[in-house]
């Protein structure tokens, strides 16, 4: 990485390295607040008639839980091994357009920023603190996010803070996609990718494809709330159907935005660690695109109780349970991957292993949401969110454990402790299922979600509190890795090049590696450049230093500016003034008309 | 935008990054005028109060409007082409061309818009109102961003500063120019042909 100290070279850093970590610890912090708030939408819930918050605030806390844990957290918990593993898997010295990656991550922050602000900025609108969160859902609803509905500036901050964050997530799409497809060492052909890579750029070809639909449909929202049109109004003839259509034509792709980066890390984790290489490598790339063109055929699934018709209900049931086959198709990989091999039971295999059985219970509620007359049961009940914690917490953040525990020493030069990884696993292991599980049980039997508290007649109460006392199990185990973290900062053994004995690129130079990554860029000849195999042996690791000098990129401040000119323009319709609209627009425009200028030696 | 040289490194794909950028660009564009042109469709015929479409699109009108966006694609081509051989002359004359058509068919936007609403069709007055003017608003917001990058071309020529070694700034600009004029033909025939 590179050497420079000061806060001023992390703010113009180009760095793929640094942006990586960037997004490391920001998303990190997200994912804090997203899981505070799940505590005390759980200990509202510990048992019936729950006083501890008014139902005012339970709404903003699960709406911010979930718009946070997915576009703060998740999602760009994902793009921190996106940057810092992308270049190294694929041999290169930085991403396509190194200022652009810079951008993303700025436009990023300002965005949860933006978001997050409104849980403290009430006074400013002559609200008590803790009043103008979002409070609509993290999939907003319309007509209930019209101004008739929800006059005040919560659904506002919501609209304006998930369109900067969809410029953030489209830029670095356009970027890996780039990255991917022409920044690759010779001889590292498409097939010869890490899955990692391969599950990236499935990734990001859904992210240029889905943020625009999701972009429409904020735009008619806040036209509708700032400039009085009736996209969603149905006085008007226009249906609040729309909006569904146009959400979860985005939302269902964005499921698997958030889980294919997740299935790349466990592809990657579990042959290293069963040293043996992934059993179907075409299979597993090719099920991962399927999955990507299939995710755009089954959005309707989310609207079944709608009443779109026979036609329609059975269509989407259909391809529905049609896009689980390559997805079980890749669980098989993976377990055909770990038999009979030289297992070793480090976290990273925990967590990769744990994602697989987990994601399999999350897998299967979910193809039973896919038959219309179960799901019709099923809408708006616990079972759901069930279902989607089964994916996102046992899938995708088991999935991005393993990939913190597999590449922490990479990316730090020093390995997390063994112990206290294994126990912060256990710990979240056996608290997901006792937060999630007894879910199943409690939407069944009745408890609609969104609903702030139930009464004692319903009989979930004892459920309930198991689930609560999960919730505060996994918040243990979340502490026992913040201390594994503190603890490696001094403490933790210093990673060799290779501590794993991994077969792809990112192994073959030092722990962390130096800010030009590759002192000579490798020439590559079989998808397993670094193990020995039927057909060659393992490829000489880059040598130490660079027989001639690397010119690096520096820094720039233009990303950063151009990317503080977008929350400068959402404060425009917050605080209804058009000058403050000029000064984004101002902003902006300078930052990007100096960054096309600035000499940058690419 | 000015080192152009620089980033024509060899590529996987022996496409230029930028380019293939641009065409990653284009294909998500796509999707957000496929789902503006989409609501416009699904809402077709569903204002409950007028004007309607028929008793206001002025096609004749519009019609002009749009074999001037066509003019200016083919200004750009020609700007490409100067650009490419080396002729900065030429390069200037039909690059400043293209942007001031590109201007042209925005001022008759806002004359168009201007009428519409003396007419009594504002944004909010109903379902066609809406759609109308945010599909070919974006639409005219992305004509503007052209005509800015267009211009700022012009005047990296006028200095001196833009030359074949920049022909490929030249080529993406087009990319850009030409795909909005390709939007305008699918928004002229939905909303103006096929009333």
């Amino acid at each position: 990485m590179s050497d420079a100290r000061g806060l001023a070279s992390w703010l113009t850093t180009t760095d793929h390295k640094r942006i990586g970590l960037l997004y490391f610890w920001t998303a990190l912090a997200f994912f804090l607040i997203g899981g505070i708030e799940a505590l005390f939408i759980r200990a509202q819930l510990a048992q019936p008639n729950g006083r501890l918050v008014s139902a005012e605030t339970y709404n903003q806390l699960f709406t911010m839980h979930g718009t946070t844990m997915i576009f703060l957290a998740l999602m760009p918990l994902g793009a921190s091994f996106f940057n810092y593993m992308v270049p190294l898997q694929i041999g290169a010295r930085d991403v396509a357009f190194p200022r652009l990656n810079a951008f993303s991550y700025w436009v990023f922050l300002f965005g949860g920023l933006f978001l997050n602000a409104s849980w403290f900025v009430g006074p400013l609108f002559h609200a008590g603190i803790l009043n103008v969160a979002p409070n609509g859902g993290w999939f907003g609803y319309a007509n209930l996010t019209e101004r008739q509905y929800s006059p005040g500036p919560n659904i506002d901050f919501w609209v304006l803070g998930l369109q900067i964050l969809g410029i953030s997530s489209l830029a670095a799409g356009f970027n890996f996609i780039v990255t991917i497809l022409n920044m690759r060492a010779p001889g590292m052909k498409m097939m010869r990718l890490p899955v990692f890579t391969w599950m990236t750029l499935v990734t990001q070809f859904l992210i240029i494809t889905a943020f625009p639909v999701i972009t429409v449909g904020l735009a008619f929202l806040i036209f509708d709330r700032f400039f009085g049109t009736h996209f969603y109004v149905r006085e008007a003839g226009a249906t609040p159907i729309l909006w569904q259509h146009l959400f979860w034509l985005f939302g269902h792709p964005e499921v698997y935005i958030l889980i294919l980066p997740a299935m790349g890390v466990v592809s990657d984790v579990l042959p290293t660690f069963s040293r043996k290489p992934l059993f179907g490598y075409p299979v597993v790339v090719y099920s991962g695109v399927l999955i990507g063109l299939m995710s755009w055929g089954v959005w309707s699934h989310h609207m079944f109780a709608v009443g779109l018709g026979p036609i329609a209900d059975s269509v989407f049931a259909a391809t529905t349970m049609l896009i689980a086959v390559p997805t079980g198709v890749k669980i098989f990989n993976w377990i055909a991957t770990l038999w009979g091999g030289d297992i070793r039971g480090t976290t990273a295999l925990h967590f990769a292993v744990g994602f697989i059985a987990m994601f399999i219970i999350g897998g299967l509620s979910g193809v039973t949401h896919a038959s219309p007359p179960t799901d019709l049961q099923q809408t708006d009940s616990y079972y759901v969110v069930a279902h989607i914690h089964y994916v996102f917490f046992g899938g995708t953040i088991f999935g991005l454990f393993a990939g913190i525990y597999y590449w922490w020493p990479k990316m730090t030069g020093r390995l997390l402790d063994e112990t206290l990884g294994k126990t912060h696993f256990w710990l979240q292991f056996i608290g997901m299922n006792l937060a999630f599980f007894p879910m199943h049980l409690i939407g069944l039997l009745g408890m609609p979600r969104r609903v702030y508290t139930y009464a004692p007649e319903l009989g979930v109460g004892s459920l309930n509190l198991v689930s609560t006392l999960g919730a505060f199990l996994i918040a243990l185990s979340i502490l026992i890795f913040l201390v594994n973290l503190w603890r490696t900062r001094t403490r933790g053994r210093p990673a060799p090049n290779d501590p794993w004995g991994g077969a792809t690129l990112e192994w073959s130079i030092p722990s962390p590696p130096p800010v030009y990554n590759f002192s000579v860029i490798p020439t590559i000849t079989s998808r397993l450049p670094r193990w020995t195999t039927e057909r060659h042996g393992p490829m000489r690791d880059p040598p130490a230093t660079p027989p001639e000098p690397i010119h690096v990129p520096g820094g720039s401040w233009w990303p950063l500016i151009a990317a503080f000119g977008l929350p400068v323009l959402a404060l425009a319709p917050l605080t209804h003034t058009l000058w403050v609209a000029f000064a984004g627009a101002a902003l902006l425009l300078l930052g990007v008309y100096r960054w096309a200028f600035e000499p940058f030696e690419v | 935008m000015t080192h152009a040289s620089a980033t024509q490194h060899h590529t996987s794909m022996g496409l230029d990054n930028r380019k293939m950028a641009f065409w990653a660009f284009i294909g998500s564009e796509c999707l957000l005028f496929g789902s503006l042109i989409s609501t416009y469709l699904v809402y077709k015929g569903r204002s409950v109060v007028g004007p309607y479409p028929n008793q206001i699109l002025n096609i004749p009108f519009t019609s002009v409007s749009t074999f001037d966006l066509l003019m200016s694609s083919l200004m750009m081509v020609l700007a490409l082409a100067a650009v490419q051989r080396g002729d900065m002359k030429w390069g200037k004359i039909w690059l400043f061309s293209t942007a001031l058509l590109g201007l042209v068919f925005l001022g008759g936007q806002v004359i168009e818009f201007s009428e519409f609403v003396n007419k009594g069709l504002t944004i909010s007055t109903n379902l066609f109102g809406c759609t109308f003017f945010v599909l070919t608003g974006t639409h005219g917001a992305h004509v503007t961003v052209g005509v800015l990058w267009l211009l700022t071309l012009w005047v990296r020529a006028l200095q001196g500063k833009l030359g074949p070694a920049n022909a490929m700034t030249v080529e993406i600009t087009g990319l850009y120019w030409h795909f909005v004029d390709v939007v305008w033909i699918v928004i002229f025939t939905v909303v103006y042909l096929i009333q």
